[in-house]
């Protein structure tokens, strides 16, 4: 399997990160190459094997359903681009 | 109309009753003054890590158990990947592949039909911050609710409901469930109950599934009946002017009673899911469901039934008074200390429930008791007071609360003696000499209204079967 530019221009797009051509050409290389090895890997016989989503046999790590104090809005806010009444302000997002 | 039939899938959040958040010990509230209860990890800063709340994982099995679920032991959490403002981390911690609860179903009566809706999954994830959209090129966003601990309830496909009355039912009887076991407080007009219908028709008898479109902002239960009826509705009529139906979602509008287009859904989201490496799984083992299973309260549906058994009360009676836990409390408390179950019925359903309805609040929050209520109705039962005296006495009652033997005493006995009664006759005949006249002449019409009259005089302290008697020996001997 070999991804194409315009398949590295829509990973891109979905990670929000801005590539100009020369980027896009590096980037492909190196995403090919993980896919290589991930191919590589596909060749083993996995029937019956449960996947693994955790390498760690550590399970129900909870806290406690307890209130603690929360941040002051001032600190909330205080590394907002811009902030209003109490509010974030984010540009509209017009789908 | 009659050839196409519906086909609808629900899918249902419900904030879960905590006191604090998912992931964090921010409090867990509706409303507030914006971004107060916001911390590192709601807020999505770097180097933050999650901690799960034990008791919304508990609430999730709870529902899963109500809900007649299988139980994954084994459930994990995954990250949904998408960008938009109100969702910090830029994905939201859900689960994919291995929710908490799967193939489970409930029952809902139609018309006294009852049937089963069977239900896919049920899922822990977190809420949103909230989005607002000002005038101009802006928004605002507030992070209270971002965290919030929240359960999604999908049914099974192909869907099993094919009418908007269906889906009412659905959603309702969930609403009980959910209120019943007390993980959420089911209130749609918040925001914490949010339903959205996924609908579609077809032409009766054919097997496959048309292009279906999903409804979002219902605001209400009665939005939800009203909203799939008005979909259904524009589907067919698309369809038989020979149209075609757009996978979409539609927007509820409340004033206007429509949906409108929101968005299509052709560039369908990719959402990335991956295994969230910041929390390690759980074990949900048998033990701990079976502790879960004895803390669980008996379930509307069960309750419904006992009181038909129980209290020979019309099934209609039941399945109004178990809707809320709260109501079906109070009604087994009264009628248990009255011993006239149909008349506790009566009071909870009709004079009850409207002046809760006036204040808006529920019952449990209203200053009668059971115990009073009970003496209430005993007085009537004791001709005490009349049922209309009940009335005056209830709405006093409600208002402050006292104890209604103190307000019989206050409003004076119930006038049934004959000579008192015949003085207030004989005053009503001599103010009504035409009525009176019309009546004795053999116009039957007028006898209803000479009885009101009398009720009126004696501010509704006459009892009635006196009233009518001695009016009727009246008229014969006139
Ligand atoms: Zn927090």
């Amino acid at each position: 399997m070999t991804l194409s530019k315009d398949d590295v221009r829509k990973v891109a797009l979905l990670a929000r990160l801005e590539l100009d051509e020369s980027e896009i050409e590096k980037q492909g290389e190196h995403l090919n190459n993980l896919l290589n090895q991930f191919e590589k890997l596909q060749e083993l016989d996995v029937e019956g094997i449960v996947p693994t989503s955790h390498s760690m046999p550590v399970f129900n790590v909870f806290r406690k359903d307890e209130v603690h104090p929360s941040l002051s809005q001032s600190d909330t806010l205080a590394n907002a681009p811009e902030s209003r009444d109490g509010l974030f302000i984010v540009p509209r997002i017009i789908e | 109309m009659s050839n196409y039939e519906a086909v609808i899938g629900m899918e249902v959040h419900a904030e879960l009753l905590t006191d604090s958040k998912m992931f964090c010990s921010c409090r867990n509230e509706f409303g507030g003054e914006p971004n107060t209860r916001c911390c590192p990890v709601c807020l999505g800063m770097p180097g933050s890590l999650p901690v799960m709340n034990r008791k919304a994982v508990e609430h999730v099995i709870r529902t899963a158990i109500a809900l007649n679920c299988v139980i994954n032991p084994n459930a994990k959490f995954d990250r949904k990947n998408y960008f938009y403002p109100d969702l910090p981390k830029g994905y939201q911690i859900s689960e994919y592949d291995n929710p908490i609860g799967e193939s489970g179903w409930i029952e809902i009566d139609i018309n006294g039909v009852t049937s089963k809706v069977r239900i896919r999954r049920v899922h822990l994830e977190e809420d949103t911050g909230k989005l607002s959209h000002v005038i101009g090129d802006e928004s605002e966003v507030d992070y209270n609710r971002s965290g919030v601990p929240l359960m999604e309830i999908v049914t099974e496909f192909p869907p099993d409901m094919h009418s908007a009355e269906e889906a009412y039912a659905y959603v309702t009887a969930l609403r009980s469930i959910l209120t019943y076991i007390g993980v959420s407080d089911g209130k749609m007009e918040e925001g914490s109950m949010r339903c959205e219908p996924n609908l579609s028709v077809r032409p009766v008898g054919y097997e496959g599934f048309g292009v279906k479109t999903e409804i979002k902002n219902l605001n209400s239960f009665r939005a939800v009946l009203k909203g799939a009826q008005y979909e259904i509705d524009r589907q067919i009529r698309i369809l038989q002017s020979g149209g075609t139906i757009i996978q979409e979602t539609r927007g509820w509008n409340d004033a206007r009673q429509e949906t409108f287009s929101q968005r299509s859904k052709e560039g369908e989201q990719e959402y990335r899911y991956f295994p969230e490496p910041d929390l390690v799984p759980l074990d949900i083992t048998q033990e701990w469901i079976d502790e879960i299973r004895k803390t669980m309260p008996e379930l509307p549906r069960a309750m419904r039934e006992r009181f038909v058994s129980q209290y020979g009360i019309p099934e209609y009676d039941a399945g109004v008074l178990t809707q809320a836990r709260s109501v079906a409390l109070f009604f087994e408390q009264t009628a248990t200390l009255c011993g006239d179950p149909k008349a506790a019925s009566n009071w909870i359903m009709g004079d009850f429930a409207r002046l809760l309805n006036m204040e808006g609040i529920e019952i449990h929050q209203s200053k009668v008791t059971p115990t009073h209520l009970a003496e209430m109705i005993k007085l009537i039962s004791q001709d005490v007071i009349s049922g209309k005296m009940a009335k005056e006495l209830f709405e006093e009652m409600y208002e402050t609360g006292a104890d209604p033997r103190e307000l019989a005493k206050l409003m004076g006995p119930q006038i049934s003696d004959e000579s008192s009664l015949g003085a207030i006759l004989d005053e009503v005949i001599s103010s009504q000499r035409d009525v009176w006249d019309a009546l004795i002449a053999g116009d039957e019409k007028k006898f209803g209204y000479m009885v009101g009259q009398i009720m009126k005089v004696s501010k509704g302290k006459a009892n009635p079967q006196q009233v009518n008697r001695l009016l009727r020996e009246r008229v014969q001997s006139s």
